[in-house]
Protein backbone atom coordinates (compact mmCIF):
# COMPACT_ATOMS: atom_id res chain seq x y z
CA UNK A 1 0.00 0.00 0.00
CA UNK A 2 1.39 3.37 -0.96
CA UNK A 3 1.59 5.94 1.71
CA UNK A 4 1.75 9.53 0.53
CA UNK A 5 3.76 11.73 2.91
CA UNK A 6 1.98 14.86 4.00
CA UNK A 7 3.71 18.23 3.83
CA UNK A 8 4.88 17.89 7.40
CA UNK A 9 7.34 15.17 6.47
CA UNK A 10 9.56 17.32 4.27
CA UNK A 11 13.18 16.93 5.31
CA UNK A 12 14.70 20.32 6.14
CA UNK A 13 17.71 21.40 4.08
CA UNK A 14 20.17 22.94 6.56
CA UNK A 15 21.55 25.28 3.87
CA UNK A 16 18.19 27.02 3.74
CA UNK A 17 18.21 28.17 7.33
CA UNK A 18 19.40 31.62 8.33
CA UNK A 19 20.81 30.89 11.78
CA UNK A 20 24.30 32.29 12.43
CA UNK A 21 27.26 30.12 11.54
CA UNK A 22 29.67 28.99 14.22
CA UNK A 23 32.76 31.19 13.70
CA UNK A 24 35.92 29.50 12.50
CA UNK A 25 34.26 26.28 11.42
CA UNK A 26 34.80 24.58 8.11
CA UNK A 27 31.91 25.01 5.70
CA UNK A 28 29.41 22.26 6.30
CA UNK A 29 29.09 19.65 3.53
CA UNK A 30 26.09 19.67 1.17
CA UNK A 31 23.00 18.12 2.74
CA UNK A 32 23.68 14.44 3.18
CA UNK A 33 21.30 11.97 1.62
CA UNK A 34 20.29 9.51 4.28
CA UNK A 35 22.52 6.64 3.29
CA UNK A 36 25.50 8.53 1.79
CA UNK A 37 28.55 9.23 3.91
CA UNK A 38 29.44 12.89 4.55
CA UNK A 39 30.93 14.57 1.48
CA UNK A 40 34.21 16.46 1.09
CA UNK A 41 34.84 19.43 3.38
CA UNK A 42 33.89 17.49 6.47
CA UNK A 43 37.27 18.41 7.92
CA UNK A 44 35.93 18.31 11.44
CA UNK A 45 35.21 14.63 11.18
CA UNK A 46 38.56 13.75 9.78
CA UNK A 47 40.20 15.52 12.69
CA UNK A 48 38.02 13.78 15.21
CA UNK A 49 37.46 10.10 15.72
CA UNK A 50 34.53 8.57 13.95
CA UNK A 51 31.99 9.62 16.64
CA UNK A 52 29.88 6.62 15.87
CA UNK A 53 27.80 5.04 18.59
CA UNK A 54 27.05 1.35 18.25
CA UNK A 55 24.54 -0.29 20.53
CA UNK A 56 24.87 -4.07 20.65
CA UNK A 57 22.26 -6.32 22.22
CA UNK A 58 21.22 -3.81 24.86
CA UNK A 59 18.88 -4.95 27.61
CA UNK A 60 17.71 -2.57 30.30
CA UNK A 61 15.76 -3.31 33.45
CA UNK A 62 13.96 -1.37 36.11
CA UNK A 63 14.14 -3.93 38.89
CA UNK A 64 12.40 -6.88 37.31
CA UNK A 65 10.72 -4.95 34.51
CA UNK A 66 12.41 -5.66 31.20
CA UNK A 67 12.19 -2.29 29.50
CA UNK A 68 14.64 -2.67 26.59
CA UNK A 69 14.93 -6.05 24.91
CA UNK A 70 17.96 -6.71 22.81
CA UNK A 71 18.34 -3.52 20.79
CA UNK A 72 21.00 -3.28 18.08
CA UNK A 73 21.49 -0.01 16.30
CA UNK A 74 24.03 2.65 15.45
CA UNK A 75 24.08 6.44 15.50
CA UNK A 76 26.21 7.52 12.57
CA UNK A 77 28.29 10.70 12.65
CA UNK A 78 27.06 13.58 10.51
CA UNK A 79 23.57 12.15 10.76
CA UNK A 80 20.57 12.76 12.92
CA UNK A 81 18.94 9.56 14.10
CA UNK A 82 15.39 9.79 15.38
CA UNK A 83 13.90 7.17 17.64
CA UNK A 84 10.14 7.02 17.47
CA UNK A 85 7.59 4.81 19.10
CA UNK A 86 4.53 4.90 21.32
CA UNK A 87 4.74 5.92 24.98
CA UNK A 88 6.43 3.36 27.16
CA UNK A 89 8.22 1.59 24.33
CA UNK A 90 11.61 2.06 25.95
CA UNK A 91 13.07 4.70 23.66
CA UNK A 92 14.02 7.10 26.46
CA UNK A 93 15.39 4.23 28.53
CA UNK A 94 17.55 3.05 25.68
CA UNK A 95 18.95 6.48 25.01
CA UNK A 96 19.66 7.01 28.70
CA UNK A 97 21.78 3.89 28.68
CA UNK A 98 24.11 5.52 26.19
CA UNK A 99 25.23 8.22 28.60
CA UNK A 100 24.81 5.90 31.56
CA UNK A 101 22.11 7.97 33.19
CA UNK A 102 19.95 4.87 33.39
CA UNK A 103 22.06 3.42 36.17
CA UNK A 104 21.45 6.47 38.35
CA UNK A 105 17.93 5.22 39.01
CA UNK A 106 17.83 2.95 42.06
CA UNK A 107 17.22 -0.63 41.03
CA UNK A 108 17.93 -0.01 37.36
CA UNK A 109 20.54 -1.94 35.41
CA UNK A 110 21.54 -2.67 31.87
CA UNK A 111 23.35 -5.36 29.93
CA UNK A 112 24.94 -5.34 26.55
CA UNK A 113 27.58 -3.26 24.88
CA UNK A 114 27.49 0.37 23.90
CA UNK A 115 30.52 1.40 21.89
CA UNK A 116 31.68 4.89 21.08
CA UNK A 117 34.55 4.76 18.59
CA UNK A 118 35.03 1.11 19.50
CA UNK A 119 35.37 1.86 23.23
CA UNK A 120 32.84 0.08 25.40
CA UNK A 121 31.24 2.75 27.55
CA UNK A 122 30.42 0.24 30.28
CA UNK A 123 33.93 -1.15 30.56
CA UNK A 124 35.35 -1.19 34.05
CA UNK A 125 38.24 1.09 33.15
CA UNK A 126 35.93 3.77 31.77
CA UNK A 127 34.84 6.41 34.26
CA UNK A 128 31.15 7.22 34.08
CA UNK A 129 31.91 10.91 34.52
CA UNK A 130 34.07 10.90 31.37
CA UNK A 131 31.35 9.12 29.44
CA UNK A 132 28.94 11.89 30.26
CA UNK A 133 31.34 14.55 29.19
CA UNK A 134 31.68 12.92 25.80
CA UNK A 135 28.01 12.02 25.42
CA UNK A 136 25.86 15.02 26.20
CA UNK A 137 22.16 15.06 26.89
CA UNK A 138 19.31 17.54 26.55
CA UNK A 139 16.18 16.73 28.50
CA UNK A 140 12.51 17.00 27.79
CA UNK A 141 11.87 19.81 30.21
CA UNK A 142 14.44 22.62 30.03
CA UNK A 143 16.45 22.48 33.24
CA UNK A 144 18.92 25.36 33.53
CA UNK A 145 20.49 25.64 36.96
CA UNK A 146 18.20 27.97 38.87
CA UNK A 147 20.84 29.80 40.89
CA UNK A 148 23.14 30.56 37.97
CA UNK A 149 23.26 33.28 35.37
CA UNK A 150 23.16 32.53 31.63
CA UNK A 151 26.93 32.69 31.43
CA UNK A 152 27.44 30.50 34.48
CA UNK A 153 24.95 27.96 33.20
CA UNK A 154 26.83 27.50 29.95
CA UNK A 155 30.17 27.54 31.76
CA UNK A 156 29.05 25.05 34.40
CA UNK A 157 29.99 21.97 32.43
CA UNK A 158 33.43 23.41 31.83
CA UNK A 159 33.86 24.23 35.50
CA UNK A 160 32.79 20.75 36.55
CA UNK A 161 35.46 19.22 34.36
CA UNK A 162 38.11 21.73 35.38
CA UNK A 163 38.75 23.74 32.22
CA UNK A 164 41.29 26.56 32.26
CA UNK A 165 39.89 29.96 33.16
CA UNK A 166 40.87 31.81 29.96
CA UNK A 167 39.41 29.07 27.81
CA UNK A 168 36.04 29.21 29.48
CA UNK A 169 34.92 32.57 28.10
CA UNK A 170 35.69 31.65 24.49
CA UNK A 171 34.01 28.31 24.75
CA UNK A 172 30.92 29.81 26.35
CA UNK A 173 30.59 32.34 23.56
CA UNK A 174 31.12 29.68 20.92
CA UNK A 175 28.54 27.44 22.55
CA UNK A 176 25.97 30.23 22.70
CA UNK A 177 26.54 30.94 19.02
CA UNK A 178 26.27 27.28 18.22
CA UNK A 179 22.96 27.08 20.02
CA UNK A 180 21.62 30.09 18.16
CA UNK A 181 21.22 32.02 21.39
CA UNK A 182 24.08 34.51 21.16
CA UNK A 183 22.17 37.28 19.39
CA UNK A 184 19.40 37.18 21.93
CA UNK A 185 21.42 37.12 25.14
CA UNK A 186 24.89 38.50 24.47
CA UNK A 187 24.06 41.73 26.24
CA UNK A 188 22.65 40.11 29.35
CA UNK A 189 24.87 37.17 30.08
CA UNK A 190 24.73 37.80 33.80
CA UNK A 191 20.97 37.73 34.12
CA UNK A 192 19.50 34.57 35.65
CA UNK A 193 19.13 31.56 33.40
CA UNK A 194 15.55 31.16 34.54
CA UNK A 195 14.58 34.57 33.18
CA UNK A 196 14.53 33.24 29.62
CA UNK A 197 11.48 31.90 27.85
CA UNK A 198 10.92 28.15 27.59
CA UNK A 199 12.40 27.87 24.13
CA UNK A 200 15.38 30.02 25.06
CA UNK A 201 15.94 27.94 28.20
CA UNK A 202 16.07 24.81 26.10
CA UNK A 203 18.59 26.43 23.76
CA UNK A 204 20.51 27.44 26.86
CA UNK A 205 20.57 23.78 27.89
CA UNK A 206 21.80 22.89 24.41
CA UNK A 207 24.54 25.51 24.69
CA UNK A 208 25.46 24.12 28.09
CA UNK A 209 25.75 20.66 26.61
CA UNK A 210 27.74 21.91 23.62
CA UNK A 211 30.21 23.87 25.72
CA UNK A 212 32.01 20.73 26.82
CA UNK A 213 32.33 19.75 23.14
CA UNK A 214 30.82 16.28 23.29
CA UNK A 215 31.07 13.80 20.47
CA UNK A 216 27.46 12.75 20.77
CA UNK A 217 24.35 14.70 21.75
CA UNK A 218 21.32 12.79 22.95
CA UNK A 219 18.05 14.67 22.92
CA UNK A 220 15.17 13.19 24.85
CA UNK A 221 12.00 14.74 23.40
CA UNK A 222 13.62 18.17 23.42
CA UNK A 223 10.65 20.03 22.00
CA UNK A 224 7.69 18.43 23.71
CA UNK A 225 7.50 21.15 26.36
CA UNK A 226 7.85 23.99 23.85
CA UNK A 227 5.59 26.04 21.62
CA UNK A 228 5.72 25.55 17.83
CA UNK A 229 7.91 28.58 17.15
CA UNK A 230 10.52 27.47 19.66
CA UNK A 231 10.25 23.93 18.33
CA UNK A 232 11.04 25.11 14.82
CA UNK A 233 14.11 27.00 16.02
CA UNK A 234 15.44 23.92 17.75
CA UNK A 235 14.77 21.73 14.74
CA UNK A 236 16.77 24.16 12.63
CA UNK A 237 19.51 24.02 15.22
CA UNK A 238 19.63 20.24 15.05
CA UNK A 239 20.15 20.44 11.32
CA UNK A 240 23.07 22.79 11.82
CA UNK A 241 24.70 20.87 14.63
CA UNK A 242 24.71 17.44 13.06
CA UNK A 243 28.10 17.92 11.49
CA UNK A 244 29.67 18.80 14.80
CA UNK A 245 28.07 16.15 16.96
CA UNK A 246 26.35 12.86 16.32
CA UNK A 247 22.76 13.53 17.25
CA UNK A 248 20.08 11.12 18.39
CA UNK A 249 16.61 12.53 19.00
CA UNK A 250 13.91 10.67 20.85
CA UNK A 251 10.55 11.94 19.75
CA UNK A 252 6.96 10.87 19.90
CA UNK A 253 6.15 13.35 17.14
CA UNK A 254 6.46 11.55 13.83
CA UNK A 255 6.34 14.73 11.78
CA UNK A 256 9.31 16.03 13.72
CA UNK A 257 11.25 12.88 12.90
CA UNK A 258 10.39 13.46 9.28
CA UNK A 259 11.65 17.02 9.46
CA UNK A 260 14.95 16.59 11.25
CA UNK A 261 16.17 13.03 10.94
CA UNK A 262 18.24 11.27 8.30
CA UNK A 263 17.69 7.90 9.90
CA UNK A 264 14.68 6.80 11.90
CA UNK A 265 14.39 3.87 14.28
CA UNK A 266 11.03 2.55 15.39
CA UNK A 267 10.72 0.89 18.77
CA UNK A 268 7.80 -1.01 20.18
CA UNK A 269 7.49 -2.63 23.61
CA UNK A 270 11.22 -2.52 24.26
CA UNK A 271 12.25 -3.95 20.92
CA UNK A 272 13.73 -2.27 17.89
CA UNK A 273 11.27 -3.10 15.14
CA UNK A 274 12.94 -1.41 12.23
CA UNK A 275 15.55 1.18 11.39
CA UNK A 276 16.19 2.85 8.08
CA UNK A 277 16.41 6.07 6.11
CA UNK A 278 13.62 8.41 7.16
CA UNK A 279 11.99 8.64 3.75
CA UNK A 280 11.81 4.90 3.49
CA UNK A 281 10.49 4.45 7.02
CA UNK A 282 7.61 6.77 6.34
CA UNK A 283 6.76 5.80 2.78
CA UNK A 284 7.70 2.18 2.38
CA UNK A 285 8.72 0.46 5.62
CA UNK A 286 9.56 -3.22 5.65
CA UNK A 287 7.74 -4.17 8.82
CA UNK A 288 3.98 -4.04 9.00
CA UNK A 289 4.06 -2.76 12.57
CA UNK A 290 6.12 0.22 11.41
CA UNK A 291 3.62 0.91 8.70
CA UNK A 292 0.74 0.75 11.15
CA UNK A 293 2.46 3.15 13.51
CA UNK A 294 3.45 5.74 10.94
CA UNK A 295 0.03 5.71 9.39
CA UNK A 296 -1.46 6.36 12.77
CA UNK A 297 -3.29 3.08 13.24
CA UNK A 298 -2.02 3.09 16.79
CA UNK A 299 0.15 5.31 18.92
CA UNK B 1 -38.77 31.40 33.64
CA UNK B 2 -40.70 32.60 36.67
CA UNK B 3 -40.09 30.52 39.73
CA UNK B 4 -43.78 30.67 40.54
CA UNK B 5 -44.41 28.52 37.47
CA UNK B 6 -42.45 25.54 38.85
CA UNK B 7 -42.92 25.69 42.58
CA UNK B 8 -42.34 21.98 42.99
CA UNK B 9 -38.92 21.92 41.25
CA UNK B 10 -36.34 20.37 43.57
CA UNK B 11 -33.95 23.25 42.99
CA UNK B 12 -36.48 25.66 44.35
CA UNK B 13 -37.61 23.50 47.24
CA UNK B 14 -38.13 25.34 50.51
CA UNK B 15 -35.41 24.85 53.03
CA UNK B 16 -36.56 21.65 54.60
CA UNK B 17 -35.59 20.53 58.07
CA UNK B 18 -32.76 18.39 56.78
CA UNK B 19 -31.17 21.15 54.76
CA UNK B 20 -31.56 23.59 57.62
CA UNK B 21 -29.86 21.23 60.03
CA UNK B 22 -26.96 20.74 57.64
CA UNK B 23 -26.50 24.45 57.17
CA UNK B 24 -26.57 24.99 60.95
CA UNK B 25 -23.96 22.27 61.49
CA UNK B 26 -21.81 23.84 58.80
CA UNK B 27 -22.01 27.24 60.41
CA UNK B 28 -21.19 25.79 63.83
CA UNK B 29 -18.08 24.06 62.54
CA UNK B 30 -16.87 27.13 60.70
CA UNK B 31 -17.40 29.31 63.75
CA UNK B 32 -15.61 26.87 66.05
CA UNK B 33 -12.65 26.68 63.67
CA UNK B 34 -12.51 30.46 63.52
CA UNK B 35 -12.63 30.75 67.31
CA UNK B 36 -9.78 28.24 67.62
CA UNK B 37 -7.65 30.20 65.17
CA UNK B 38 -8.35 33.44 67.01
CA UNK B 39 -7.38 31.79 70.31
CA UNK B 40 -4.09 30.61 68.88
CA UNK B 41 -3.21 34.05 67.60
CA UNK B 42 -4.46 35.65 70.82
CA UNK B 43 -2.17 33.52 72.95
CA UNK B 44 0.90 34.80 71.14
CA UNK B 45 -0.35 38.37 71.29
CA UNK B 46 -1.05 38.00 75.02
CA UNK B 47 2.37 36.54 75.76
CA UNK B 48 4.28 39.17 73.85
CA UNK B 49 1.94 41.89 75.09
CA UNK B 50 2.23 41.07 78.77
CA UNK B 51 5.99 40.66 78.60
CA UNK B 52 6.23 43.97 76.78
CA UNK B 53 3.99 45.78 79.22
CA UNK B 54 5.76 44.43 82.29
CA UNK B 55 9.27 44.61 80.96
CA UNK B 56 9.41 47.75 78.85
CA UNK B 57 9.80 50.08 81.81
CA UNK B 58 13.02 48.42 82.90
CA UNK B 59 14.67 48.43 79.54
CA UNK B 60 17.35 51.03 79.20
CA UNK B 61 20.77 51.37 77.69
CA UNK B 62 22.14 50.73 81.17
CA UNK B 63 20.23 47.53 81.36
CA UNK B 64 21.76 46.24 78.19
CA UNK B 65 25.29 47.32 78.90
CA UNK B 66 25.84 46.60 82.55
CA UNK B 67 26.54 43.35 84.19
CA UNK B 68 24.17 41.72 86.62
CA UNK B 69 24.13 43.00 90.13
CA UNK B 70 22.29 40.26 91.97
CA UNK B 71 22.91 41.45 95.47
CA UNK B 72 21.51 44.94 95.23
CA UNK B 73 17.89 45.64 96.06
CA UNK B 74 17.68 48.49 93.61
CA UNK B 75 17.15 48.12 89.91
CA UNK B 76 20.81 48.40 89.21
CA UNK B 77 22.86 46.28 86.95
CA UNK B 78 21.73 44.69 83.74
CA UNK B 79 22.12 41.69 81.56
CA UNK B 80 25.20 42.55 79.58
CA UNK B 81 27.15 39.57 80.85
CA UNK B 82 24.20 37.30 80.17
CA UNK B 83 23.85 38.63 76.61
CA UNK B 84 27.52 38.01 75.94
CA UNK B 85 27.38 34.59 77.53
CA UNK B 86 24.37 33.54 75.50
CA UNK B 87 25.99 34.92 72.37
CA UNK B 88 29.17 32.93 72.95
CA UNK B 89 27.51 29.65 73.86
CA UNK B 90 24.91 29.80 71.10
CA UNK B 91 27.60 30.92 68.64
CA UNK B 92 29.82 27.97 69.53
CA UNK B 93 26.86 25.62 69.41
CA UNK B 94 25.94 26.92 65.95
CA UNK B 95 29.47 26.39 64.70
CA UNK B 96 29.27 22.79 65.88
CA UNK B 97 25.71 21.87 64.96
CA UNK B 98 25.16 23.57 61.60
CA UNK B 99 27.99 21.98 59.59
CA UNK B 100 27.30 18.55 61.06
CA UNK B 101 23.57 18.96 60.43
CA UNK B 102 24.05 20.10 56.84
CA UNK B 103 26.49 17.31 56.04
CA UNK B 104 24.20 14.75 57.64
CA UNK B 105 21.32 15.99 55.50
CA UNK B 106 23.47 15.88 52.36
CA UNK B 107 24.52 12.34 53.19
CA UNK B 108 21.01 11.01 53.80
CA UNK B 109 19.48 12.73 50.80
CA UNK B 110 22.16 12.35 48.17
CA UNK B 111 24.37 9.44 49.04
CA UNK B 112 22.81 7.04 51.51
CA UNK B 113 20.74 4.06 50.49
CA UNK B 114 17.08 4.36 51.33
CA UNK B 115 17.31 2.10 54.35
CA UNK B 116 20.19 3.91 56.04
CA UNK B 117 18.57 7.20 55.13
CA UNK B 118 15.33 6.36 56.92
CA UNK B 119 17.22 4.95 59.89
CA UNK B 120 19.19 8.17 60.24
CA UNK B 121 16.01 10.21 59.93
CA UNK B 122 14.40 8.11 62.64
CA UNK B 123 17.33 8.61 64.97
CA UNK B 124 17.25 12.35 64.35
CA UNK B 125 13.55 12.50 65.12
CA UNK B 126 14.07 10.61 68.36
CA UNK B 127 16.95 12.92 69.29
CA UNK B 128 14.65 15.84 68.61
CA UNK B 129 12.20 14.43 71.11
CA UNK B 130 14.69 13.89 73.92
CA UNK B 131 13.76 16.24 76.78
CA UNK B 132 16.37 18.96 76.94
CA UNK B 133 16.88 18.45 80.65
CA UNK B 134 18.00 14.92 79.90
CA UNK B 135 20.51 16.34 77.43
CA UNK B 136 21.66 18.67 80.19
CA UNK B 137 22.14 15.89 82.67
CA UNK B 138 23.96 13.83 80.06
CA UNK B 139 26.46 16.60 79.40
CA UNK B 140 26.77 17.18 83.10
CA UNK B 141 27.75 13.57 83.62
CA UNK B 142 29.99 13.48 80.59
CA UNK B 143 31.87 16.74 80.73
CA UNK B 144 31.21 18.66 83.92
CA UNK B 145 32.03 15.84 86.32
CA UNK B 146 35.08 14.90 84.27
CA UNK B 147 36.36 18.45 84.31
CA UNK B 148 35.28 19.08 87.87
CA UNK B 149 33.63 22.40 87.03
CA UNK B 150 30.99 23.90 84.80
CA UNK B 151 31.99 25.59 81.56
CA UNK B 152 30.68 27.50 78.61
CA UNK B 153 31.99 24.74 76.33
CA UNK B 154 29.81 22.20 78.07
CA UNK B 155 26.87 24.56 77.63
CA UNK B 156 27.66 25.01 73.96
CA UNK B 157 27.87 21.26 73.40
CA UNK B 158 24.55 20.71 75.15
CA UNK B 159 22.94 23.38 72.99
CA UNK B 160 24.52 21.87 69.87
CA UNK B 161 22.89 18.54 70.65
CA UNK B 162 19.54 20.29 70.87
CA UNK B 163 20.15 22.16 67.61
CA UNK B 164 21.49 19.27 65.56
CA UNK B 165 18.24 17.43 64.74
CA UNK B 166 16.53 20.73 63.92
CA UNK B 167 19.20 21.72 61.42
CA UNK B 168 19.51 18.25 59.93
CA UNK B 169 15.79 17.62 59.49
CA UNK B 170 15.02 21.00 58.00
CA UNK B 171 17.98 20.70 55.61
CA UNK B 172 16.74 17.26 54.60
CA UNK B 173 13.29 18.65 53.80
CA UNK B 174 14.78 21.47 51.79
CA UNK B 175 17.22 19.30 49.85
CA UNK B 176 14.37 16.98 48.95
CA UNK B 177 12.59 19.93 47.39
CA UNK B 178 15.32 20.49 44.81
CA UNK B 179 13.86 19.13 41.57
CA UNK B 180 15.40 15.92 40.31
CA UNK B 181 15.70 17.49 36.86
CA UNK B 182 18.31 19.91 38.18
CA UNK B 183 20.39 17.10 39.64
CA UNK B 184 20.07 15.15 36.39
CA UNK B 185 21.30 18.12 34.43
CA UNK B 186 24.41 18.26 36.60
CA UNK B 187 25.11 14.55 36.31
CA UNK B 188 24.54 14.53 32.56
CA UNK B 189 27.20 17.23 32.15
CA UNK B 190 29.83 14.93 33.57
CA UNK B 191 29.88 16.18 37.14
CA UNK B 192 30.51 13.62 39.83
CA UNK B 193 27.85 12.97 42.45
CA UNK B 194 29.65 15.09 45.01
CA UNK B 195 30.32 17.93 42.59
CA UNK B 196 26.66 18.01 41.54
CA UNK B 197 25.62 18.18 45.17
CA UNK B 198 28.01 20.96 46.12
CA UNK B 199 27.77 23.10 43.00
CA UNK B 200 24.16 22.62 42.02
CA UNK B 201 21.95 21.12 44.70
CA UNK B 202 23.23 22.97 47.77
CA UNK B 203 23.21 26.45 46.19
CA UNK B 204 19.64 25.84 45.04
CA UNK B 205 18.63 24.85 48.55
CA UNK B 206 20.78 27.42 50.30
CA UNK B 207 18.14 29.88 51.51
CA UNK B 208 16.13 27.03 52.94
CA UNK B 209 19.16 25.69 54.75
CA UNK B 210 19.93 29.09 56.20
CA UNK B 211 16.32 29.29 57.36
CA UNK B 212 16.68 25.95 59.11
CA UNK B 213 19.87 27.11 60.80
CA UNK B 214 18.26 30.39 61.89
CA UNK B 215 15.29 28.61 63.42
CA UNK B 216 17.62 26.30 65.30
CA UNK B 217 19.52 29.31 66.61
CA UNK B 218 16.25 30.93 67.71
CA UNK B 219 15.43 27.77 69.61
CA UNK B 220 18.83 27.52 71.25
CA UNK B 221 18.69 31.13 72.43
CA UNK B 222 15.86 30.31 74.78
CA UNK B 223 16.90 26.88 76.00
CA UNK B 224 17.15 26.79 79.76
CA UNK B 225 17.14 23.15 80.83
CA UNK B 226 20.32 22.07 79.06
CA UNK B 227 22.23 24.83 80.82
CA UNK B 228 20.81 24.26 84.28
CA UNK B 229 23.51 21.90 85.45
CA UNK B 230 26.12 22.77 82.99
CA UNK B 231 26.57 26.52 83.03
CA UNK B 232 24.48 27.92 85.87
CA UNK B 233 26.92 28.94 88.58
CA UNK B 234 28.67 31.93 87.16
CA UNK B 235 30.36 35.12 88.20
CA UNK B 236 28.69 38.47 87.63
CA UNK B 237 31.51 40.04 85.68
CA UNK B 238 31.51 39.99 81.94
CA UNK B 239 33.49 37.01 80.75
CA UNK B 240 34.20 35.73 77.28
CA UNK B 241 36.04 32.64 78.41
CA UNK B 242 34.08 29.51 77.63
CA UNK B 243 36.30 27.34 79.78
CA UNK B 244 34.44 28.74 82.76
CA UNK B 245 30.69 28.80 83.29
CA UNK B 246 29.06 31.59 81.32
CA UNK B 247 25.81 33.33 82.19
CA UNK B 248 22.91 33.10 79.77
CA UNK B 249 19.76 35.13 79.36
CA UNK B 250 17.22 32.38 80.15
CA UNK B 251 19.09 31.40 83.30
CA UNK B 252 19.42 35.01 84.38
CA UNK B 253 15.65 35.42 83.96
CA UNK B 254 15.26 32.43 86.25
CA UNK B 255 17.67 33.80 88.83
CA UNK B 256 16.15 37.28 88.81
CA UNK B 257 12.69 35.84 89.27
CA UNK B 258 13.90 33.83 92.29
CA UNK B 259 15.26 36.94 93.94
CA UNK B 260 13.37 38.35 96.94
CA UNK B 261 13.54 41.94 95.68
CA UNK B 262 10.78 43.17 93.36
CA UNK B 263 13.25 45.30 91.43
CA UNK B 264 14.87 42.14 90.23
CA UNK B 265 11.49 40.78 89.15
CA UNK B 266 11.07 43.77 86.88
CA UNK B 267 14.47 43.06 85.44
CA UNK B 268 13.39 39.49 84.80
CA UNK B 269 10.48 40.75 82.73
CA UNK B 270 12.78 43.07 80.85
CA UNK B 271 15.23 40.27 80.11
CA UNK B 272 12.33 38.15 78.89
CA UNK B 273 11.29 40.97 76.59
CA UNK B 274 14.79 41.21 75.12
CA UNK B 275 14.85 37.48 74.55
CA UNK B 276 11.49 37.34 72.85
CA UNK B 277 12.25 40.30 70.61
CA UNK B 278 15.48 38.70 69.39
CA UNK B 279 13.77 35.37 68.77
CA UNK B 280 10.93 37.11 66.92
CA UNK B 281 13.34 39.02 64.69
CA UNK B 282 15.20 35.85 63.79
CA UNK B 283 11.95 34.03 63.03
CA UNK B 284 10.80 36.85 60.75
CA UNK B 285 14.08 36.86 58.84
CA UNK B 286 13.79 33.08 58.51
CA UNK B 287 10.29 33.35 57.09
CA UNK B 288 11.32 35.98 54.55
CA UNK B 289 14.19 33.80 53.37
CA UNK B 290 11.94 30.78 53.18
CA UNK B 291 9.41 32.61 51.01
CA UNK B 292 12.19 33.70 48.70
CA UNK B 293 13.42 30.17 48.31
CA UNK B 294 9.97 28.80 47.64
CA UNK B 295 9.52 31.35 44.88
CA UNK B 296 12.79 30.39 43.27
CA UNK B 297 12.09 26.68 43.44
CA UNK B 298 8.60 27.28 42.12
CA UNK B 299 10.13 28.82 39.02
CA UNK B 300 12.40 25.85 38.55
CA UNK B 301 9.61 23.28 38.59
Amino acid sequence: MNYQPSDGLKVVDPEETTMPRIPGQAESPPPATPSASPGPGAGLEEMHATRQVRIEDLHAYYGSVHAVKGVNLAFDPGHVTAIIGPSGCGKSTMVRCVNRMHEEIPGARSEGRILLDDVDLHASNVDVVTVRRVVGMVFQKPNPFPTMSIYDNVASGLKFTGAARDEVKDRVNAALEGAGLWNEVHDRLSSPGMSLSGGQQQRLCIARALAVEPDVLLMDEPCSALDPVATLKIEELIGQLKDRVTIAVVTHNMQQAGRVADTTAFMLSGELVEIGPTEKMFTNPDDSRTEEYVTGKFG
Amino acid sequence: MESSQRPDHPLLAARTGNLRRRRAANRTMETSAWIAAVLAVAVLVLVIGSVAVKGLSSISLNFLTQNADPNSIEATGGIANALVGTGIMVGLATLMAVPVGILTAIYTNEFAGSRSASTIRYFLDVLNGVPTIVTGIFIFGLIVTAQGHQSGWAGAIALAIVMLPLVARSCQEVLALVPGSVKEAGLALGASRWRTTVSVVVPTALSGMITGALLAVARALGETAPLLFVSSIFATNLSTDPSQALPSVPLVIFQFSESPTPAKHDQAWAAALVLIVVVLLISIVARVLSARMRRRLGAAR
